[in-house]
């Protein structure tokens, strides 16, 4: 007899890739992202981040938030919503984008896919479908739909990522230049291939319907196997996104609709996202309240620092001298970069002090003692970590 | 110093290694002008990767970096010259039998597999870690700085030697003297304190035999243990990485800080003399002839070859030559480097992607290690050799085709001298049917994967890169050789007896192991000397 599951309802959904998953979380470490079950990591945290940095390895996005944007309006609806002109992303291109509340603060950040002229798919972090439907509020000729569970996707990122492509059979995945998409057919259904990425390094993202999720994998690992490729999860991405200079929601910026204090959320201009926001087009969502801002200027500028000393500068706050009586930011993120061989934060500091001294005050624990030393640091104007591999086309093979 | 003779150069530097490198990096980024000489057509000395098989990128020499000081490798942008350091996982020590001990990153994962073959040593490897781990940090605070000299007490020697009394007594009298009998124990009686199991105790062991003339049994290896297991890669004391292309890439980034710089680097230009005048070094000359004078020369080679090969007697003040002479650097360890057309499989190790990936240590039982140190000193490679591989192409997706893959073998013990006459070609060979034959036992069908191989005993490794009597450490690292005594007594800060000439290879302190430390703490001396403001960092991890 089947005994029915008295908790069916609150336990986390699984993922299209999850039979392959499981088998490879040796550790069971699981956390949660988007009601799925997610992997924090599956062996070695650290070795996860060095297939990436060295080798090839894989990350689960199928819990990532996906919409397509249908229609005559499509274009004219997302180009009200983000900061970014949707008319210059052409077709089969990504354009990695922000959208803002009418204060100008930030709601998300995601990528655009044009799929055709009039059909687009949006993906982000956190479920935005209410947003969306405020959004094409005016526009007649859209249509919304939510495919988050009706797609599965997997990232491939690392030096070997193309190699490995090519391998499985994905001819000339090679000239795809960076946010360039293309269509492939593997073994009978389709698949579409972006070459984006959240790690800075070299590497797609791979797009298919979830009943084809696990001949995708088989097919990928199969290729991927002298290449000794290896599932990540959110702990080596993290470390990836940090080096590269990405922004994360929760670290960087707390997402505008779940703010409840005054100011406590972010504009792109203080996550120094500039170049992101397109006053020469058409009206957006955001736009006076950021035009006013980039006039007075941000009150905060997201900074990439270089701090001495190796322990991490997580949750410190940096002061304009070394008494630390002068407080000017704090750091969002942190951690020691084993690829940059650096201690490295982001932060959000006041503009006025980020030509001057800054210093961060930096707690830590040893063996149940507590310490804390004050390290100097010094702004970056590059990320940390840039190779020349994930720009370059055609894509190398290491 | 006459201004009618002033040099063009400021400094020569006598070798390539990864510390002459090191070394000239410093002193070019401090302003002077430069020029290193390498007698090879290629730089690097141990830490040198080439291709001799196509497609096959071997580590020819040195194969695995954990002492490479970060402080040097983040202040000389050494990642922007291409420099990656991957750690690896699980080594698996095999035993004479089947027993197998695998070592794991994953704490539950580490204790579990102890506890399978002895829960005593499970609980004990935690005393064995602390201790181990306290002995390493008070070392690992020295290596970036310049011994003390006990003897001459000029006041900066005061303060070191204070600073190191301060490092001393904050371990509490108990650990003091656990320290100080450290120094003069075998690996063997340090590790009966803490272990019954003797697969766990010849896993820990090895550490203590590699490169050294001394078994398991010999008072002063627990020392050599110690030194092999205080380098850190990214913080984590005792791990070992990879450095991406080989460990040629150290010494690539390294030449590229050099040139950054402004720095020069001529290969093919060995040194046969260096040139003294009233006591002091003005310049050198090469093989082909020429030669070059400098206001300062630097020597990364042994101590041994820079006093007896390119100095004159004659130049030295009385004792040095027999300083040299007596300066023990007996070598005692060879290199099989394999290119394989697939990836060995070994028995007895779970078949996962994890650990059956080429991190094997075949360490047999501390009688077996012990028997083969006995074959060294009867003058006769060990036939039942301790071998550590590894497969750095399982890692690594730059140094061999897809699918097919590269594995670098060290081989303890193996003599400079045999006792039945010279090395020939063919007695190479059969050393490396030795260990082939050793690794075959452990993976069978390994022999039929073979596409070419390299075999390196002390002979080869002396005729190639000049490490005297193949000692990979160029000295033994033993207490009489070690700190202030290093290479001499009297000459630990890197000054060497004719004055304007300085020693930056593994000769001096700290010694042996790709860290680029000597070579860096030499370029500080030699700021001083000059005048110039010191710009080379010490070690700036907080303290641990
Ligand atoms: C087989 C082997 C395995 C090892 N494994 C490891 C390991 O895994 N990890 C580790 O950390 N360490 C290892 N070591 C030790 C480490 O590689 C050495 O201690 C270190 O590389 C020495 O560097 P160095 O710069 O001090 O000297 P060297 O590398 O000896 O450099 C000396 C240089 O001087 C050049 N030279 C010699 N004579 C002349 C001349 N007359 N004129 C001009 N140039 C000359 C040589 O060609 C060479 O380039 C190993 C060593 C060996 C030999």
């Amino acid at each position: 007899m089947n005994v029915p599951d008295p908790f069916a309802g609150e336990r986390p959904k699984l993922s299209p890739f999850h039979p392959r998953l499981k088998a490879l979380n040796v550790r069971e470490a699981w956390s949660a992202w988007n009601g799925y079950k997610f992997a924090e990591y599956y062996y070695d945290a650290e070795y996860e981040y060095f297939c990436v940095r060295n080798r090839v390895a894989t990350y689960d996005i199928s819990p990532m938030q996906k919409y397509e944007i249908k229609g005559p309006d499509a274009e004219a609806m997302l180009n009200r919503m983000v900061t970014r002109d949707v008319r210059k992303i052409g077709l089969n291109r990504v354009g990695y984008t922000l959208w803002c509340t009418d204060e100008g603060r930030l709601i998300d950040d995601g990528t655009i896919f044009r799929l055709g002229a009039d059909r687009f798919m949006l993906t982000c972090g956190s479920p935005c479908g209410a947003w969306l439907a405020k959004s094409a509020f005016g526009f007649d000729a859209v249509t919304i739909s939510d495919w988050s569970d009706e797609l599965a996707a997997l990232a491939v990122q690392g030096p070997t990522s193309c190699a490995v492509l090519k391998r499985m059979g994905l001819d000339g995945v090679e000239t795809a230049r960076p946010f360039d998409i293309r269509h492939f057919d593997l073994r009978g259904s389709s698949l579409m291939v972006s070459r984006t990425g959240f790690t800075g390094d070299l590497g797609y993202e791979l797009w298919v319907s979830p009943e084809h999720a696990l001949n995708l994998w088989d097919a990928l690992y199969e290729a991927g196997e002298p290449y000794g490729i290896q599932p990540y999860g959110e702990a080596a991405t993290n470390m990836a996104r940090l080096e590269a200079g990405f922004i994360m929601p929760a670290m960087e910026f707390n997402e505008a609709l779940k703010t409840v204090h005054f100011e406590h959320d972010q504009t792109p201009f203080e996550l120094s996202l500039d170049w992101l926001v397109d006053f020469r087009k058409p009206h957006f969502s955001g736009r006076s309240a950021l035009l006013r801002e980039q006039q007075a200027g941000p009150k905060y500028r997201l900074a990439r620092l270089d701090i001495e000393g190796n322990r991490s500068a997580e949750g410190s706050h940096i002061y304009r001298n070394r008494r630390c009586t002068k407080q000017i930011g704090y750091v969002t993120s942190a951690m020691w970069s084993p690829a940059a061989k650096a201690n490295i934060a982001l932060a959000m500091i006041e503009p006025k002090f980020l030509n001057g001294e800054m210093w961060a005050e930096i707690y830590y624990e040893k063996e149940l003692r507590h310490y804390s030393r004050v390290a100097r640091c010094t702004s970056r104007e590059k990320p940390f970590w840039t190779p020349a591999r994930a720009r370059a086309t055609p894509a190398p093979d290491f | 110093m006459s201004v009618s003779s002033s040099p063009a150069l400021d400094a020569i530097v006598i070798g390539a290694g990864h510390n002459g490198l090191t070394n000239a990096a410093y002193l070019a980024k401090a302003g002077l002008k430069v020029v290193v000489l390498e007698k090879n057509d290629y730089i690097g000395g141990a830490a040198v990767s080439r291709e001799l098989h196509e497609g096959f990128t071997y580590s020819n020499c040195s194969y695995m970096c954990s002492m490479m000081r970060q402080a040097i490798h983040r202040d000389l942008n050494l990642s922007r010259h291409g420099l990656i350091l991957v750690p690896y996982l699980g080594t698996v020590n095999s035993g004479d039998g089947d027993e197998r001990l695998i070592s794991y990153h994953d704490e539950t994962a580490a204790y579990l597999e102890l506890k399978r073959h002895s829960p005593h040593d499970a609980d004990a490897m935690h005393r064995f870690q602390a201790d181990l781990t306290r002995y390493s940090q008070l070392i690992r605070k020295t290596l970036l700085r310049t011994p003390p000299d006990p003897a001459r007490l000029r006041p900066r020697d005061i303060s070191e030697l204070l600073f190191l009394a301060k490092q001393f007594w904050s371990m509490g009298e108990a650990q003091i003297y656990e320290y100080i009998r450290f120094f003069t124990m075998s690996a063997a009686e340090f590790l009966d304190d803490y272990f019954e199991n003797d697969l766990i105790k010849a896993a820990m062991a090895t550490p203590g035999i590699i490169g050294t003339a001394l078994g398991v049994c010999s008072p002063g290896s627990a020392y050599v243990l110690l030194h092999h297991v205080m380098g850190d890669v990214d913080g984590n004391i005792g791990a070992w990485g990879l450095a991406r292309g080989g460990m040629g890439a150290i010494s690539n980034a390294l030449a590229g800080a050099v040139r950054e710089h402004g720095g020069e680097i001529r290969t093919q230009a060995g040194v046969r003399q260096v040139l003294v005048k009233n006591r002091r070094a003005t310049g050198v000359v090469l093989d082909n002839g020429d030669q070059l004078s400098a206001r300062i020369v630097v020597s990364n080679l042994d101590a041994k070859r820079t006093f007896t090969r390119i100095m004159d007697a004659s130049d030295l003040p009385d004792g040095i030559r027999e300083k040299a002479d007596n300066f023990k650097i007996r070598g005692s360890s060879g290199k099989v480097n394999i290119a394989l057309s697939a990836l060995p499989k070994f028995t007895g190790v779970p078949d996962n992607p994890y650990v059956n990936r080429g991190g094997q240590a075949f360490s047999g039982s501390m009688e077996t290690l012990e028997r083969a140190y006995d074959c060294w000193k009867r003058g006769r490679w060990s036939d039942d050799p301790f071998v550590e591989s590894v497969i750095p192409s399982a890692w690594d997706p730059t140094v061999a085709p897809p699918g097919q893959h590269w594995m670098s073998n060290f081989i303890q013990y193996c003599p400079p001298q045999l006792a039945d006459g010279p090395w020939t070609a063919e007695k190479r060979d059969q050393f490396g049917q030795t260990v082939v034959n050793k690794i075959e036992r452990y993976s069978p069908g390994f022999k039929d994967l073979i596409l070419h191989m390299e075999v390196r005993t002390p002979h080869e490794i002396e005729q190639e890169i000049g490490l005297t009597e193949g000692n990979i450490f160029q000295g033994e690292l033993t207490l009489d050789q070690l700190f202030f005594n290093r290479p001499f007594p009297g000459y630990g800060q890197y000054r060497m007896p004719v004055r304007n000439l300085y020693m930056c290879g593994s000769s001096t302190h700290p010694g042996g192991g790709v860290s680029a430390t000597c070579g860096a703490n030499a370029a500080r001396e030699i700021l001083l000397d000059l005048r110039r403001p010191n710009s080379v960092p010490e070690d700036d991890f907080f303290d641990e």
